[in-house]
Parts: C-alpha cells; sequence; structure tokens
C-alpha cells in the first residue's frame, strides 16, 4: 500500500535504512544530523535491530565494520566535522571490502565551520578522504523523496559490491520537510548472501575479516581486486538527470539542493527564451562523465553551480576534457547561490548584458 | 598410552612469526586450549589487533577480524551485539587497549558489554620496534624515552586495569602473568574464567597479562621472565581487581 506522509529529510532516510533492512546504527550527535539519530534511537530497537550512541565517531563507524563484518546491514551517520573523523574506519572498510552505508548530512568548513549547509565535502567523498587506492559509491539526493529512495539503493550497492555506499546530503535537505511517497515492502531490497560473514566457523573453514595483507604481492592483489571492483562501478552504476539539455546553447550543473535552486533558475531563464539546460549528477561517484557529454550535445558553454568554491567543477572539466568552456559559481560558509545569482552568472556567461 | 597433552584443535600447526622468548606465543596457545575445553571454537570470534599479534588468524582456527588500531572494543561491541549467542573476544597491547584506544576500552566497559578481554602488556610497542608504551615503567628506556621514561613529561604508567575495576559495568579484572610455568597455569585458569563468564552472560571481563619482550627489552627470555617477577609485577600488581 502506498504511504505519503510529511517527513523531514533527516528522518526520511532514517526511515530508508529501516526498511532496506539496516539492523545495526551507531551515531554520535552533530548538527544538522540529530534528527537522524533520534529517529534511529527511537525506531530500531523497536523494529528489530540495534542502536548504538557511540562513545565517538571513530566508535561508531568501527561499530558499523563490525556489524557488517558480521552481516548486518549497517549504517552511521553525521555531518563534516564527524564524517572527518570517520576516515580511517572508512578507508578500513575498503580493504577489507565490507558492505556500510554512511550518511553525511554536510555543513560548512573547514573546521568547526557553522550548521549551515554546504557541499564542501565533494572532495572527501569523491576522491578518497581516507589513506589508500580506494573509492566509495557517493549518491546525491535533492529532495526528501530521494533522501529516501537513495538510502534504499545505498544499502543495496552496498551489499552488491561489498563497498561502502554515502548518502551526501546537506542541511538544508536534512532539515526541510517534504512530502515522501512509499510503497511497504514485504521484503527487503538487495537481499544476497554474506558466506563471508563472521558468524563463527561451524561446518566451513574459518572467515577472516581483513585488509592487512603482510606477504608481496598480497596487498598489490588486493589493491587490483579493489580497482576491477572500482571499474565495474564506473561503468555500471552512473546515474544522472538532464532537463533542457538537448538544444541548451549553455547548460549549468548542479547536484544535491544546489540543483533545486538551478532548476528554478533554468525553467526562469527558459520561460525568457534562453536555451539553458540542467544537468544534475546523481552518483557524484560514479562521476557520470559519458553522460554530461551525450546529453548535452548543443552546449558550448558550462556553468557549475556549487555551494563550495569548485570541487564537481574539477570533475566536469575532466569530463569534458577542455572541449567546452567551464564557468563556475560558488558560494559556502552558510551562503547559498540564489535563482537570481545563477542567473545572471548565466547571463555574464552567455556574455549577455543585464 | 593416552596422549593427554597435544596441540589445541583451535591452533593451526605452524610456526609462529614471534621472537625467541616472547610472551604471544603462550597466551595464544592457552585461549586455544580455553576455547577447546569450552568446546565454543565453532561459535567464537576473535578481534585481533594491531600489533605484534594482527596475525594471530594465521595461529586460531576461528573467525577473526582485524581491527584498526586501538578500535578492537568498537569491532567487537558490534559483532557481539549483533549475536548474541557468539562468543566474541578482543586480543589488545597496550597502546591499542590504554593509549589509542582509551576511550574505546573504558566505554565498552562502562556500557557492560559482554565481552571477553585479554590484554596483553608488556610495557612497549614491539611491532614498530620498541617504543614508549602507556605502561612503559619510570626510567623504563625505550626509542621513544632514550633517557628513560620520566614522570615529569611522561606522566605515569597507566594501570588501565585499576581504572577499570572501578566502574559499575564491568564484571571482572584481574592481572595475571606468563613468566613462569606456575603463572602460566594461573592465566589459563583466568581467561578460562572470563571467557566463562561470556558464556553465562555475567558480563565484561578483561584479564591483563603481563608478558616478555625480551628483543625490546634488549634482555635474554630467561632476564624478561624475571623482570617481570621482580620490577614490572612490582609496578603492575597480579591478582584479581574486581
Amino acid at each position: 500500500m502506498k504511504k505519503r506522509i510529511l517527513i523531514s529529510g533527516n528522518e526520511a532516510m532514517g526511515e530508508a535504512a529501516i526498511q532496506a533492512g539496516c539492523r545495526f546504527y551507531a551515531g554520535y550527535p552533530i548538527t544538522p544530523q540529530n534528527e537522524l539519530i533520534a529517529y534511529m534511537a527511537a525506531e530500531l530497537p523497536l523494529r528489530g535491530g540495534i542502536f548504538i550512541q557511540s562513545e565517538s565517531e571513530l566508535a561508531a563507524i568501527n561499530m558499523v565494520y563490525g556489524a557488517s563484518g558480521a552481516g548486518v546491514r549497517a549504517m552511521t551517520s553525521s555531518s563534516s566535522p564527524g564524517i572527518s573523523l570517520k576516515q580511517e574506519g572508512i578507508s578500513y572498510i575498503a580493504g577489507a571490502q565490507l558492505p556500510a552505508v554512511i550518511i553525511n548530512v554536510m555543513r560548512a568548513g573547514p573546521g568547526l565551520g557553522n550548521i549551515w549547509p554546504a557541499q564542501s565535502d565533494y572532495f572527501q567523498a569523491t576522491k578518497g578522504g581516507g589513506h589508500g587506492d580506494y573509492r566509495q559509491i557517493v549518491l546525491a539526493p535533492w529532495s526528501v523523496q530521494e533522501c529516501f529512495d537513495l538510502t534504499q539503493d545505498a544499502f543495496v550497492l552496498a551489499d552488491r559490491y561489498r563497498i561502502a555506499a554515502m548518502i551526501l546530503a546537506d542541511g538544508m535537505l536534512g532539515q526541510m520537510m517534504e512530502a515522501l511517497e512509499y510503497e511497504e515492502a514485504s521484503s527487503f531490497p538487495g537481499i544476497v548472501q554474506k558466506p563471508w560473514a563472521l558468524t563463527g566457523a561451524k561446518d566451513r573453514k574459518p572467515n577472516i575479516i581483513r585488509s592487512l595483507f603482510m606477504r608481496p604481492p598480497d596487498v598489490e592483489k588486493n589493491n587490483i581486486l579493489l580497482q576491477k571492483k572500482y571499474h565495474k562501478i564506473q561503468s555500471q552504476e552512473t546515474r544522472c538527470e538532464s532537463r533542457y539539455c538537448e538544444d541548451a546553447k549553455l547548460v549549468v550543473v548542479a547536484y544535491g539542493s544546489m540543483a533545486r535552486i538551478a532548476l528554478s533558475a533554468v525553467e526562469t531563464l527558459r520561460a525568457k527564451k534562453e536555451k539553458v539546460g540542467l544537468f544534475r549528477p546523481v552518483t557524484l561517484w560514479p562521476f557520470p562523465k559519458k553522460e554530461l557529454r551525450l546529453s548535452c550535445p548543443k552546449a558550448k558553454k558550462f556553468l557549475v553551480v556549487e555551494m563550495s568554491y569548485g570541487q564537481m567543477v574539477e570533475d566536469v572539466r575532466l569530463s569534458l576534457e577542455s572541449f567546452k568552456e567551464v564557468v563556475f559559481y560558488g558560494r559556502s560558509g552558510g551562503g547559498v547561490p540564489t535563482e537570481k545569482q545563477i542567473e545572471r552568472e548565466v547571463f555574464k556567461t552567455l556574455n549577455i548584458k543585464l | 598410552m593416552s596422549k593427554n597433552y597435544k596441540r589445541p584443535d583451535s591452533f593451526y600447526d605452524v610456526p609462529t612469526h614471534y621472537c625467541a622468548g616472547c610472551g604471544h606465543g603462550i597466551l595464544h596457545r592457552i585461549v586455544a586450549e580455553c576455547v577447546d575445553e569450552l568446546g565454543i571454537g565453532e561459535k567464537t570470534i576473535a578481534i585481533a589487533p594491531v600489533g605484534c599479534a594482527v596475525v594471530a588468524y594465521d595461529y586460531w582456527r576461528m573467525d577473526c577480524a582485524e581491527a584498526a588500531h586501538g578500535r578492537a572494543l568498537a569491532v567487537a561491541t558490534a559483532i557481539k551485539r549483533c549475536q548474541s549467542d557468539r562468543i566474541v573476544f578482543t586480543y589488545q597491547g597496550d597502546g591499542d587497549l590504554a593509549a589509542i584506544g582509551t576511550a574505546e576500552t573504558i566505554h565498552a566497559a562502562n556500557r557492560g558489554e559482554n565481552l571477553t578481554v585479554i590484554f596483553v602488556n608488556n610495557a612497549v610497542y614491539g611491532m614498530t620496534g620498541g617504543q614508549m608504551a602507556p605502561t612503559t615503567l619510570l626510567e623504563q628506556k625505550t626509542t621513544t624515552s632514550p633517557r628513560g621514561r620520566n614522570v615529569k613529561t611522561e606522566g605515569f604508567p597507566l594501570k588501565i586495569s585499576e581504572m577499570l575495576s572501578l566502574l559499575e559495568g564491568v564484571y571482572s579484572v584481574e592481572r595475571v602473568s606468563v613468566s613462569s610455568p606456575k603463572e602460566i597455569f594461573n592465566t589459563k585458569r583466568a581467561i578460562k574464567q572470563a571467557f566463562l563468564n561470556q558464556v553465562e552472560e555475567k558480563g565484561f571481563s578483561l584479564v591483563e597479562v603481563l608478558s616478555m619482550c625480551p628483543t625490546y627489552w634488549g634482555k635474554t627470555p630467561l632476564e624478561a621472565a624475571q623482570w617481570i617477577e621482580t620490577t614490572l609485577s612490582g609496578y603492575f600488581k597480579l591478582g584479581k581487581l574486581k
């Protein structure tokens, strides 16, 4: 039966996790994601799961490592400074090939920054915030509905590839309330067998969860295995959305809540007969490179708008390989580019005098 | 004639990588014997530390997870909570449990997690080459306390077992040693009891084991065992703390 409720992004991610079969959550309070940890504390123990308020972010991510190692769908959530603390654990999760879902409700940095929305953790999320050659899947919702849907998908992808999947949301998405529609499913999505899990070595050889390989060339072998997996994900799991891009001369590229604002600007400009489109990556890693090139055949210029001082813009430039003009506009530290500012930047990029 | 002393089933028949006179080999065997005698091998999950014993899974025939340095008790907490009918234990050194992992240690203990902790205190960092540990004695020389541990700059050796014994959530804390056959027997008794406590759902049980590191103490194996009896156990008193 279809349900329609009014809910915040933070709570929607919590509900999505539980409905996706998440049965272990550990977290540490930090604004602006506190509704999520509170939701898990309230709901998870009543619905067959385990909730732990850990002593630190380090403990939280390592508890997720343990729970996932035991074969359980596990999640942690935090906001930027807390996600920085989790990076060591994420690297170990990558090395040991464990599935895990990590939610980052981004706030402004660097340092303690402030609690306002930002997109300045893009590099950290997509380029590997911890040590070693590793990747994680990064999904960027732009609505409360997508906070729900992508969190569910994150569990499926994490299990399918034995990889960490991060939801890269921001304070605006976490805090705002919108209508959410979902189908109450009778089973969890994408359940897979986990013969590698630590359940006690009964009638089988012992299982080991490890990222240490002392004998050369074993760690190189593990890295080659990881790279193969990453290539497969790059070829199969990119997601994006394009609006008004087919005939657009200029394409605005934005993700997450920034793309919502950018869409309003694009639609206002379309009403003024300007051939402007919006390209929105949904997976930030893998970045939809090919799709960006193919879905904007007429575009000569690209305007990247972010709540940062220019992070995703580097991936846009790499995707377009210097064949197109790429311009950037961004604010961060609590400042959010407005619809008017985006329109002004579009006119500036098109050399149209206002 | 019956064979009544054999290699435990939970202990692979391979040579260990440990130095001559190191306590880890003795302790690994004790753990395997206890697991066998309690008949829990098929449901036991070990957490290997960062330190010399990181590859303990090369010696123990049981499921095993590595944990990041200091995080063994966070990992163990989650594995046990997700499968309360399994037996989960951590095997951690002094740096792991009492320096970088102090927060995880204290909070897992304070939550009263039903876990068994084997805390190997050899007063030095072995794997990284003999640096100062939180449990390094005053005036003890290491590569990072080359003039001897100075109380004014490095503080006192940390009595973390005494600290843990004050916590209401903790069920049992005991300090033992592997410096002589007598102490080895006593250590086995204590470790077996700590596993039994978990089987009986009594709660958090920790056994601190004073163990030899001849290589980084600059001693022969015999001198190292004697140093535990004459010096190390003078500061870290053996016995039941809780």
